[in-house]
Order: structure tokens, then C-alpha cells, then sequence
């Protein structure tokens, strides 16, 4: 690899003479391999957002003909379950918050020129693309798309005649291995870069906590994703040559799906949340104007969550058949997950304590996703907890408390770090106004889509079902689904401003100075948007932690990572 | 002037064996997953001897020394690298792809008898695991197979530190044959 490193410069210095094709398209810039991975996440987030629009006029008004699509019917919903799930989880989600954040923020908070393998990092894109057609193209084929609900739990997802899927389940199968395979050569690369590439003085205590967030995050995905891979090889062998692992009349037995799937699928989740904790963590001693509270706590707090995950995967399986006996412990150990959890939420709601807040658009998304996330995982509480859970297993109250805490998540967190990063990924400055518009019109359209699922959910709204009316004990409630799609199709339509403002910002907006948070981390040391290559011809030097503000007998109430204490005094 | 990502790494640490150790930590919850629920089952289950009987454990043996033996002589192709004996590289480099091809043919014969005899991946459970687990197994064998002979077929190599990234992975794979032996043949 190294021999290779003076060979790869002559490409990257000759940046200005590079065409369209390799500085947009096939370019081994993290920062462009970012803004790729997060336009693709924006266009699934459209495909998801609108498979959601139908599945929510489907349940307030069945079996009418929604706008724009026509008549749902059962099998179609499924789907729509299905593939708004994946979409979100796996194709939304994870390249917006780990593919664009991590790509874009990494080397540049830690000072390196790029990822530590650039070619490695252009093909986890282009796989990642590739993954993409093959999802989008399974809507396509004969039978539909994939509809055994985005865990694929067999018996269901196993054999063709149980859903009538055939080929849209295999390249559902497909598109994960694909989708894998790309974030497991990002994970690499992430992780690579932040142990060999960090800059003279960015000792690991000194990383930026996005950072932190981003490297546990990367790590719970590889150690979790390996066990699933060979689950899903076991399933499409199932599918296709007729073995027996989830099959019970071979001996095999559809519960070791499941152990496999949440084995992955917990510590899956807190590869989405971590980053967005990253983001927030960052955003709010920038707009508190004071040191983060707790840094390293934070830091112990997060790889203690990340240890735990592996090992609360069951409180998934409390109704699945699986042995009673195992619900108690994996219980203890979901409610212990929450400490760390609540230390980090504390650290950052006594970051705000006696700040000088200023309330910029990043500062707003900042502060609604620690409202949100917080209702979010009180809800995990009674979820965590066997006795209550298996009262309100997979409900509508389960619908609410994840997409509390996903939704949050991606939403909230996403949009802190985007209004707050994007003047250093496109070298614009956004308009304030409109932000904030989007901001309070997302929180309470939020808010009115899915806090009434809580009470549908407690009143014994089962998920997945296609038509609320068929069963008599759900018909006085339908109110509430009504009025979660109206919410539903509000917050949709709050995303207007958004669109507005990034179209009017690239188009017209003003330009971004280097620094224009005033914030202390490395990357608004660079120009926006940052060169290729980053620094000049020198790396810079760090001298102190990411979140000195306003200290003491100084001028200015923020103090870069890389200004030396001579410089201090003025 | 030489400006590059790579060449700013910090002195002591490889990005190339950092990255390798992480890859390779992601294939041991690959493989761990595929056992753990290989050894769950055959602990609930029983009646797996007597299908376990059917497999040949000489043809597995002798594989199993050939799959060491090739190990043996990656190690010795870094040694001599590392010397600067490009000639000596080569040839144990060269052993070592035919080492993993051998182990591969032998398989493939033992594949063959065995589904020649009835048993396919979907005789029953056991079969399901033991084709499922040998045969991403030999993926991993053949993916080695492939890396060698691309370093092989690069010619001269200056620095045997892509040809100790390689060793690594290549370890990697002999390693879970060990456990994949007992776990199938044996227990």
C-alpha cells in the first residue's frame, strides 16, 4: 500500500485538470464521496418517504384509491411495510449519517488528506450504487418487491408460495450483501484512517466526539454484520437449493433468523443513532459557547452502550416462542443499555446549563432531537422490560418509540449536522429564516404523526395490518390514524422549505467564510469547500481539545484546535 | 512534491495491516456466526453422529495437512522476502497457490462422492450446515488462491509488506479450517 502512496499523488495534484467524469462521478475525494453517498441516501429518503405517504392514506382511508398510486391492497402493502423499512434502515439512514457525515467529517477533523485507502473508499460508493439499482430495480420485476416486512422473518420470507415474491425477495437478499459489502470496506477504511492518519497533537482524547461516535458506530456494524451475512446465505440457499435451517420439517428452525437478525439488528441500530449523537454532540458547544460536559465520560458512555448492544438482541424475540427463561436477562441487560444512554443525554442537556445559546437552525435541530430522542427512549423502557413488552409487542406503540428514536435520529440529528456543515461541504451559506421554518413546522408536524400512534398502539393497533376497520375493537380509534395522516402528509409538505432553501443556497446563496460558527474543530481551518487534499502543503498541528470555549482572559470566546498558545495572547 | 493521504500516516503504524485486522475482525462474526449456530443446533439435536459418519475423515485429514502445509509456506515466502531472495519468494508463493488449489480439488472430490452417495444440501440439517460452511470455506480458500497469484504475477516485489497482508488473510482462512474439521468430522 505504501510503495503506492507517491504514485496516487500525480492524479491528486493535477485536480484543476480533472474533467467532469473523475471529479464528480468516479473521484477518490472523501469529501465528493460524501456528497454521493448522501445524494443517494436524499433520493431513497423520497422513495421511502413516499412509500410511507401511501402506506398512511391506506390506514386512514382503506381500501380508497390514493393519489397518485390507485387502489392498496393487502399484498401491496406488505410491500409497502417491507420496503419502506429497508429503505429507511439501510438506505437512508446509514449513508446519509455514517457514508456522507463519516466520509465528509473523518479526515478532515483529524487532519489527514484523505481516507486512508481512497481507491477502497470509491468502489464502497459505486457498490453501494449498485446496491441501489438492485433494490430499485427488484420493484420491477415479476411478483413485486419484497414482502416479508423488512426483517424477513422466515417461515414467510423462505419459501416462494408463502408471500408470492420470488425474485423481488432474492435481490432484496442482493441488495443487503451488496449494501454490506460497501459499508463493511467503508468501516475499514473509517476506522484505518482514524487509528494511522490523525495529524501531530490529535491524540485520541483530543477527537472531535462525532468522531467517537462515528468509529464506535463503524465498529458495533463490522463486529455485528457477520452473523447476519451467513444468516442470509442460509436463506437464499433456503430459497434456491432447498436446505433446511429454517425450515422445521428439516430439522431447522425459523427462530435462528431471528437471533441472527437482532444479534445484527440492535447493535444496527445504535450504528444509526451514534452518529446522529456525534452530530449533535458537536453542534451544541458551538452554539452553547461552552466545553462539552463530561467529554470523556461521553466518550466511556458510548463504547459501554456499544458493548451492551451485543447483548440485549433478544428483547426483540419476547413473544417469538423463544425460551421464556431468556426474557428476564435480556431484559436486565436492555434496561442497563439505558444508563449510558442517560448519561449521554445528561451530558449534553448540562452542556446547555448557563451557556450563552445562541439559537442558529443547527442549534434548533440540536436541541429537537434531544426533546425527541429522550421521549423516544423512555418509550425503550417499557418496550425493554419482558412484562410490559409482551402487552405491546409489535403494536403501534413499537411503531411510535422507533420512529422517536430513528426518526430523530436521521431527521433531527441529520439535519443539525447538514444546516450546520453545509456552508464547509458546498462552500454556501444557507438562508436562516427558511431553516427555521423548516425546523419548527418538521417538530410539530412530527409530533402530530406519530405521538397519537403511542395511544392507537395501547389501544391494540397491531402493525402491519392493511386495513385498521376490519377489526370492530379499532373502529372507534380510527380518528387517530386519521390524524396521524394528516400529519403524515403535513410533514411532508414542511420539507418544502428545505428543497427551497438548498436549491436558492447553491444557486444564489452567499458564500461561506472559512469559519462562519466560529467553532474550534479542524475542519473550519480549511477553505469551504476544502480542496482536494485538503491543507496546503503542510498538515496542520493540533494543540488542545475540540471544545474550548470561552475560556478565561481571551478575546474570543472560541479557541482553535490548531492555534498554538503563543498566538493566545493579543 | 509529494503530497498523498498514505504517505502521512503516523510513524510505526501500517494502514494496510490495521485495515486487514479490522476486515479479518468482521470474517471471524461471519464465521463465529455460522458455528455458533452450527454448535447450537448439534447440542439440541441429536442423531448428527451417524450422519457425521458418512463424511471421510482420511480424505479430510490429509486435506487438512495440505491446507497447513500451504500456511508453512507463506510464512516461509514473507521469510524469504524479507531477505531479499526473490527467487526463494516466488517459488514458496508458487507452492502456496497449489497448496490451495490441491486442498480445493480434494474437496471437490469429496463434494462429488458425497452427493454421488445421496447426500445433498437438502438431505436434512447437518448436510445443510456442513455444504454451507465448507463451501463459503473454499470461497475464502479461493479468494487467497486469487490474491497470491496477483501478487505472484506482479513481478518483482520491492516491499513484502503487501505479501504480509496477504499472509495475514491467508492465516486467517487456515485458522477456521481448524475449527471447521473437528466441528464437522469429528464431533
Amino acid at each position: 500500500m505504501r510503495e503506492s502512496g507517491a504514485g496516487t499523488l500525480d492524479t491528486h495534484e493535477h485536480h484543476a485538470e480533472r474533467g467532469f467524469w473523475r471529479t464528480y462521478v468516479f473521484s477518490t475525494d472523501h469529501k465528493m464521496i460524501g456528497k454521493q453517498y448522501l445524494s443517494l441516501g436524499l433520493f431513497w429518503a423520497v422513495v421511502g418517504g413516499l412509500l410511507a405517504h401511501v402506506m398512511r392514506w391506506q390506514l386512514a382511508w382503506p381500501d380508497t384509491a390514493v393519489p397518485g398510486w390507485g387502489e392498496v391492497g393487502p399484498e401491496t402493502y406488505n410491500v409497502l411495510v417491507t420496503m419502506h423499512g429497508t429503505i429507511m434502515v439501510f438506505f437512508v439512514a446509514m449513508p446519509i449519517l455514517l457514508g456522507a457525515f463519516g466520509n465528509f467529517l473523518i479526515p478532515l477533523m483529524i487532519g489527514a488528506r484523505d481516507m486512508a485507502f481512497p481507491r477502497l473508499n470509491m468502489l464502497s460508493v459505486w457498490v453501494f450504487a449498485l446496491a441501489s439499482l438492485v433494490l430499485f430495480t427488484s420493484f420491477f420485476v415479476p411478483g413485486g418487491a419484497a414482502s416479508a416486512g423488512w426483517t424477513g422473518y422466515p417461515p414467510l420470507s423462505a419459501k416462494v408460495e408463502y408471500t408470492g415474491v420470488n425474485w423481488g425477495l432474492n435481490l432484496w437478499i442482493l441488495a443487503h450483501a451488496l449494501e454490506f459489502a460497501a459499508f463493511l470496506m467503508g468501516g475499514v477504511n473509517y476506522l484505518t484512517t482514524a487509528i494511522a492518519l490523525r495529524v501531530p497533537g490529535m491524540t485520541f482524547f483530543r477527537l472531535p466526539l462525532v468522531i467517537w461516535q462515528q468509529l464506535t458506530a463503524t465498529t458495533l456494524f463490522l463486529l455485528s454484520v457477520g452473523p447476519l451475512i451467513a444468516g442470509a446465505v442460509m436463506l437464499l440457499l433456503d430459497r434456491i437449493i432447498g436446505t433446511h435451517f429454517y425450515a422445521a420439517e428439516g430439522g431447522g428452525d425459523p427462530l435462528l433468523w431471528q437471533h441472527l437478525f437482532w444479534f445484527f439488528g440492535h447493535p444496527e441500530v445504535y450504528v444509526i443513532l451514534l452518529p446522529a449523537v456525534g452530530l449533535v454532540l458537536d453542534v451544541l458547544p458551538v452554539f452553547a459557547r461552552k466545553p462539552i460536559f463530561g467529554y470523556r465520560w461521553i466518550i466511556y458512555s458510548t463504547i459501554a452502550a456499544g458493548g451492551l448492544s451485543f447483548i440485549v438482541w433478544a428483547h426483540h424475540m419476547f413473544v417469538s416462542g423463544m425460551d421464556p427463561r431468556l426474557a428476564m436477562p435480556f431484559s436486565i441487560t436492555t434496561i442497563l443499555i439505558s444508563v449510558p444512554f442517560a448519561y449521554i443525554m445528561f451530558a449534553m442537556i448540562a452542556t446547555l446549563y448557563k451557556g450563552s445559546i445562541r439559537f442558529d437552525t443547527p442549534m434548533l435541530w440540536a436541541l429537537g432531537f434531544i426533546a425527541m430522542f429522550i421521549v423516544g427512549g423512555l418509550t425503550g423502557i417499557f418496550n425493554g422490560s419482558a412484562p410490559a413488552d409482551i402487552y405491546i409487542s409489535d403494536t403501534y406503540f413499537v411503531v411510535a418509540h422507533f420512529h422517536y428514536t430513528l426518526f430523530s435520529s436521521v431527521v433531527f440529528g441529520g439535519f443539525a449536522g447538514f444546516y450546520f456543515w453545509f456552508p464547509k461541504m458546498f462552500g454556501r451559506l444557507l438562508s436562516e429564516p427558511l431553516g427555521k421554518i423548516h425546523f419548527w413546522l418538521t417538530l410539530v408536524f412530527f409530533n402530530v404523526t406519530f405521538f397519537p400512534l403511542h395511544n392507537i398502539g395501547l389501544a391494540g393497533m397491531m402493525r402491519r395490518i392493511a386495513n385498521p376497520l376490519e377489526y370492530e375493537f379499532l373502529v372507534p380509534h380510527q380518528w387517530i390514524n386519521v390524524v396521524a395522516t394528516v400529519g403524515a402528509i403535513l410533514l411532508l409538505a414542511s420539507q418544502i422549505p428545505f428543497v427551497v432553501n438548498v436549491v436558492w443556497s447553491l444557486l444564489a446563496g452567499k458564500t461561506a467564510p472559512k469559519n462562519p460558527w466560529e467553532a474550534n474543530t479542524l475542519e473550519w481551518t480549511a477553505p469551504s469547500p476544502p480542496p482536494p487534499l485538503n491543507w496546503g502543503t503542510t498538515l496542520p498541528v493540533v494543540y488542545r481539545g475540540a471544545y474550548e470555549y470561552s475560556l478565561p482572559d481571551m478575546a474570543e470566546d472560541w479557541l482553535p484546535q490548531d492555534r498554538a498558545l503563543a498566538a493566545r495572547s493579543r | 512534491m509529494a503530497i498523498s493521504a498514505e504517505a502521512e500516516a503516523i510513524p510505526g503504524i501500517l494502514p494496510g495491516k490495521v485495515g486487514v485486522w479490522w476486515f479479518l475482525a468482521s470474517e471471524i462474526m461471519l464465521f463465529g456466526g455460522l458455528i455458533a449456530s452450527f454448535i447450537v443446533f448439534r447440542l439440541g439435536s441429536g442423531g448428527w453422529h451417524g450422519e457425521a459418519a458418512h463424511l471421510s475423515v482420511p480424505i479430510a485429514a490429509v486435506n487438512t495437512l495440505v491446507l497447513l502445509t500451504s500456511s508453512l509456506t507463506m510464512v516461509q515466502a514473507f521469510a524469504t522476502a524479507e531477505r531479499g531472495d526473490q527467487r526463494g519468494l516466488r517459488t514458496y508463493l508458487a507452492l502456496t497457490i497449489l497448496l490451495g488449489l490441491a486442498f480445493l480439488g480434494i474437496k471437490a472430490y469429496e463434494y462429488t462422492s458425497e452427493i454421488l452417495a445421496g447426500f445433498t444440501p437438502g438431505t436434512g440439517i447437518f448436510w445443510s450446515f456442513y455444504y454451507t460452511m465448507t463451501g463459503l470455506h473454499a470461497l475464502h480458500v479461493l479468494a487467497g488462491a486469487v490474491v497470491n497469484s496477483i501478487l505472484l504475477g506482479a513481478g518483482r516485489l520491492r516491499n513484502p509488506h503487501r505479501l504480509e497482508l496477504a499472509g495475514l488473510y491467508w492465516h486467517f482462512v487456515d485458522v477456521v479450517w481448524i475449527f471447521l474439521f473437528p466441528l464437522l468430522y469429528l464431533a
